[in-house]
This record gives C-alpha cells, sequence and structure tokens, in this order.
C-alpha cells in the first residue's frame, strides 16, 4: 500500500448533505465510476489529489531503493529483470501524475509539495537495502503488501485512478513474482545466501506490515473515504489478509518469520501476530526513518539539478514556435 | 506449495523447475575453435553495450524528468540486452566454457575492450546525452552495415539491435538540437560537453589488425569506413544546435597512448568493475 495516513475531507451524515450530494453518494453507491469533468464535492476531489499524489510519489520514490543494486545485480539477466522493473515503477508514477491531473493539480504543483516536505510517500522507502537479498524481500513482501491494496483499488470509485490501478496491478503482480524467484534462489543456494535472505525478512517483515497504516481503531480518516470508495477495505482487513499469504509463502522458502507470537488462530481462520511498533512508523512519517534525508534529497537534487535541462528544453519550444510564425508570415 | 495473489504469470512451481534444472549444471557451448579475433571483436560490441548501458542505468530515479527516467532505463535496458547478445556469442565462440555473465563478471578490465568514450563518468545530463548522441551515431552505423555480415549470428544480431539503436539516436539527436539551442545555459552545457568528448570519439574509427580480419572475412566493415557517414549525422545536427566541434586535432587511444579496444582503459573502468562484480567475486560459484 502506497498510500498511508491519507487525510479525508468533509465526513457529513446524510442530513447535512446539499441534494448534488446526496445524488453523488447514490452514484457511487450503486458502483457507478465517477469521471473528471463531472461535479465532485471538493472534498472528494482534495482527499483523492492527496492518496493519488501521495502513491505517485511512492512510485518515484521507490525508484530509488532498488535503483541501489541496478548497477551491481549479480547477472546479466537479473540486472536486464530490475531495470525492467525499476522502469515499471517510473511508469506507474507517470499514469498516476496524469490521474491526478485530471483532478486539476498538475504534476510540478505535486512535486513541489513532495519536495517541500508538505506530501509524503510511503513510509516503506525509507529503509535500506543493504543486500541483493532485499531486492527478493522488496518485491516479494513490498510489492506483495501494495498488491493487496491495490487489487480492491481497481474498483475504486473515480475512473482515471481505476483504470491506471488495474494497469498497475498487472505489472506489480510480475514485480512480486520477480522478488519471490530472486527470494527461491538465494533459499536454495548457499549457506551465505541463505543467510542473507532471511536477514531481508527481519529487516523487512515489519516495515512491510506498516506499509497498510495503522490500526483502525486509531485510523480516523478510514470511514469517509469508505464512503467514497477511495478506500475499499480496512487496514486491519488488508494486514491480515496480507499475513496469512505470506506465512506459507516464508515456509516454503524455509524463512522464519521474526514474530514469536505469530501463530494460526482456528477459530478466527487466519494467523495471530504481532503488531509492528508504531512509534517507529510515526517517527518515520515524521521524517526521522533511516533513509528519509537520502530519498528526498535525492529527489530533490535529481529536480534542481535538471532545471537547466527543462528550461533548456521549454525555450527551445518557444524559439521553434516564433520560428515557425514568422516562416507562416513570410509566406503569406 | 503456496500461491501468490491473481493475475500472475507462470505458476512458482515452474519456476521452482527451472531453478533447480539451472542449478544442476552449466551449458557448455559448442567450440568454435581458432577464431580468437572473432571472439575479440564480439567482446568489443558486447563491452561498448555493457559499460554505456552501466552509465545509463546510473541515471536510474535521478533524472530530470521522469520522461527522461524511464527513457534512460529503457536504452540501458536495450544495451544490456544487446551486451547478453554479443558477449553470449563471444563465449560460444571463445568456446572456453561458460556464458555472457563470465565474461561480464569474471574478466579484470585490461580485459574489456570497450571504447574510452562509453566508461567515461556520467557528468551533467548534457554530459551524459551528449555522450549518447555521439555514440549512437557511429553505433546505428555500424549495425546497419552488420545487417550485411556474412556471418549470419552477428546478422540477426545486428538486425535486431539496429532497431532499437536507431531509436536512440532519433532522441538523443533530437535532445541534443534541443538543448544547443535552448537557453544560454543549456547551450553552454552542451558546448562544453561536445568539447570534452571529442577528443575521444578518434577511437571509434581507428582500425587495428583485428578490424582488418573482420573485414576480410566479410563480418564487419572497418571502422575507418563508418567515419564519413557518422561525420554527416553528427554534422548536420551540431549545426541545427548550434554546437561547434573544437578544432584540436588530440585524441585519446589514436594521437594519445592506450586505448579501450587495446585494453588500456581510463581510471574509470576499475570503480565501473568494483562495483558491478561485486557480488560474483565475494561469493564465488553462488548461483544468483
Amino acid at each position: 500500500m502506497y498510500a498511508q495516513l491519507v487525510k479525508s475531507e468533509g465526513s457529513k451524515s446524510r442530513d447535512e448533505m446539499t441534494p448534488e450530494e446526496i445524488a453523488f453518494q447514490e452514484r457511487i453507491d450503486r458502483g457507478e465510476k465517477i469521471e473528471p469533468k463531472e461535479w465532485m464535492p471538493e472534498g472528494y476531489r482534495k482527499t483523492l489529489i492527496r492518496q493519488i499524489g501521495q502513491h505517485a510519489h511512492s512510485e518515484i520514490v521507490g525508484q530509488l531503493p532498488e535503483g541501489n543494486w541496478i548497477t551491481r545485480a549479480p547477472t546479466l539477466e537479473r540486472k536486464a529483470i530490475l531495470l525492467a522493473k525499476v522502469q515499471d515503477e517510473a511508469g506507474h508514477g507517470l499514469y498516476l501524475y496524469c490521474a491526478a491531473e485530471t483532478l486539476g493539480v498538475s504534476r510540478d504543483e505535486l512535486l513541489e509539495k513532495l519536495h517541500s516536505g508538505n506530501m509524503k510517500y510511503s513510509s516503506i522507502f525509507n529503509y535500506p537495502t543493504l543486500t541483493w537479498a532485499d531486492m527478493g524481500a522488496v518485491g516479494w513482501l513490498v510489492d506483495g503488501a501494495a498488491i493487496m491494496n491495490q487489487v480492491p483499488l481497481q474498483r475504486t470509485s473515480y475512473g482515471p485512478y481505476s483504470r491506471a490501478m488495474i494497469r498497475i496491478c498487472k505489472e506489480e503482480s510480475f514485480h512480486q513474482r520477480q522478488g519471490y524467484d530472486i527470494m527461491m534462489k538465494m533459499c536454495s543456494g548457499t549457506p551465505e545466501q541463505k543467510a542473507m535472505a532471511q536477514d531481508a525478512m527481519n529487516r523487512f517483515w515489519y516495515p512491510a506490515l506498516m506499509m497498510f497504516g495503522p490500526s483502525d481503531k486509531d485510523s480516523v480518516h478510514s470511514a469517509q473515504s469508505m464512503a467514497w470508495k477511495i478506500k475499499i477495505n480496512t487496514n486491519d482487513e488488508l494486514r491480515q489478509k496480507f499475513v496469512d499469504q505470506t506465512v506459507p509463502q516464508a515456509e516454503y522458502l524455509g524463512l522464519t518469520i521474526p514474530d514469536p507470537d505469530l501463530k494460526w488462530n482456528e477459530e478466527k481462520g487466519g494467523y495471530d501476530f504481532s503488531e509492528p511498533d508504531w512509534s517507529e512508523f510515526f517517527a518515520v512519517i515524521a521524517g526521522n526513518g533511516p533513509c528519509n534525508e537520502e530519498r528526498l534529497g535525492a529527489r530533490v537534487k535529481a529536480w534542481e539539478d535538471g532545471a537547466w535541462f527543462r528550461d533548456g528544453l521549454m525555450a527551445h519550444a518557444t524559439k521553434a514556435e516564433e520560428r515557425r510564425r514568422s516562416a507562416r508570415h513570410a509566406a503569406e | 506449495m503456496p500461491s501468490l495473489p491473481d493475475m500472475t504469470t507462470p505458476n512458482l512451481s515452474e519456476l521452482a523447475g527451472k531453478a533447480l534444472a539451472e542449478s544442476g549444471h552449466v551449458t557448455v557451448p559448442a567450440p568454435d575453435a581458432g577464431q580468437e579475433q572473432f571472439s575479440e571483436w564480439l567482446q568489443r560490441m558486447g563491452d561498448n553495450a555493457l559499460i554505456l548501458g552501466h552509465r545509463a542505468s546510473e541515471w536510474c530515479g535521478h533524472a530530470p524528468a521522469l520522461e527522461e527516467d524511464i527513457a534512460l532505463a529503457n536504452q540501458a535496458l536495450d544495451l544490456i540486452g544487446q551486451c547478453q547478445l554479443w558477449l553470449g556469442l563471444a563465449a560460444e565462440v571463445e568456446a572456453k566454457g561458460g556464458d555472457a555473465d563470465r565474461l561480464a563478471y569474471l574478466r579484470d578490465a585490461g580485459a574489456f575492450r570497450n571504447l574510452l568514450l562509453v566508461e567515461l563518468p556520467n557528468g551533467d545530463f548534457g554530459m551524459t546525452l551528449m555522450r549518447q548522441f555521439l555514440f549512437d551515431a557511429f553505433h546505428h552505423t555500424l549495425l546497419l552495415a552488420l545487417k550485411t555480415s556474412s556471418d549470419s549470428r552477428v546478422a540477426d544480431i545486428a538486425a535486431k539491435a539496429e532497431k532499437e539503436v536507431a531509436y536512440h539516436l532519433e532522441r538523443s539527436a533530437d535532445l541534443v538540437i534541443r538543448l544547443g539551442d535552448g537557453t544560454a545555459e543549456s547551450h553552454n552545457r552542451m558546448q562544453a560537453a561536445l568539447t570534452k568528448l571529442w577528443s575521444y570519439t578518434g577511437e571509434m574509427f581507428a582500425d587495428d589488425a583485428v578490424d582488418q580480419a573482420m573485414a576480410d572475412a566479410g563480418i564487419a566493415p572497418l571502422p575507418s569506413t563508418l567515419k564519413a557517414a557518422w561525420e554527416k549525422t553528427v554534422t548536420a545536427v551540431l549545426d541545427e544546435a548550434t554546437l561547434v566541434p573544437p578544432a584540436s586535432a588530440w585524441q585519446h587511444g589514436i594521437t594519445g597512448s592506450g586505448g579501450g579496444k587495446k585494453g588500456v582503459h581510463t581510471e574509470h573502468l576499475g570503480y565501473i568493475l568494483a562495483e558491478m562484480q561485486f557480488l560474483q567475486r565475494a561469493y564465488p560459484g553462488a548461483r544468483w
């Protein structure tokens, strides 16, 4: 899940709604898609911009932890796969910024908010990638957790977001598969490789659980977003589903999940598991994770260093347009 | 066997089977002895693609616009793919066992045969683009000629690579023009890049004994015969970009000593390899 703690605007009871708002809610309740030029409550628009923007930022910041290993990938094939995967993430960023643009906010405005710290990206990308096994763990656990949230979002009420999600989910499931494939290779490899895989599991397990956001009881913005079908499942539902799916995958790899209290609960038909350390989560969100400075710093640097490039292209476009105009004049 | 979420590609049992089969044995290609020069030439092709692909991939996540991130990753991906084909064939021809990975990951710098141009540090985005353009214009001309190579394996690889590189050239030429004729700053940066890189272009067209042997066998054109077409493309683009090559005739690897084709590189290649080969060197024999 790449959107956490998205603040939702204006939670109203039906009595407080205007006739327009009631009609809008009814459309959503009937499962209709809302399209860009149609009327929508301001709160719906703003909440969506926050959520889609945060998701887009997560995709582009998310290039960095994996980009960290492209030049060190251990075989040419692994290098090609990782490059393709990271390129997909940039592509996801592009679809999502485009989806956000349909709501009346430009990509540059959103980037400005990212760079100034006024918009967030997923906490997970503030953790370091220390060994090659982390490429496996990120694909398997991080993309796995992302898919868990994004599959239901294919049915979200806003048309452009839903369509972007359909495309993104296809690629993400491929990413998860390549991550698991790396883990399989590591777990059937040398003792050092297996140790790297377990170490990656130990470091990424709880941060992956945090990706779903705080527990429902502490999540203040869920209700309105769920009524608008911007959010489809609760954080706890998705986290439970993720754990239930991941435990047998870890067992197959022969890896130990770093949670002594993890056990099957026959009655609920799912695993009982320990909560992540939420104080760590809030610290990372607040900017104190191990890589916050590097990640945001790298994005700001790329943007600032690239200013001359973008300005150069704009200046050329203006010149070329003027030349075309004067050529037309001369011809007349 | 646990299952992964929906919308998946091949299933896990297939992947597990594949991993198992791979860990079992190494395929030894059929020997194609007495072709040392051919293998040497193939390594030049593969190493140019590998090292330039490596440099392009360093931009991943750091480019000046999202579209550039995507384009550079795509270009790096094309080049790594081409490198796999050239080095794969080199390993087959060399017949010492092993594959493209052995050549990429287990040779030291002195055995690399890439041009000095492609191993230079990226510099600013203008330097990266200018290098790409100067190389693309050469690379494309070369691949066009290789499509009619007397060796069908070479012709097949060239046919595939030429389509990709035609696009690389279209893109890099377009950006060189727009930035050369953009703002004063973009112009100055592109001019500085051209001035620095120009002395690394001569090496592309210098013939040696290996090139002569390839030309005699009809496998590849003599590099010197490609220069006129390269100059035509480069001059047209630089003119439109309002950029001027420096007057100095100094050329690294030609008038100067050393040269990538001889295996005498800049200091930069060692660092590229230290990074690229780290896992293969630190964990010899491990499979990834």
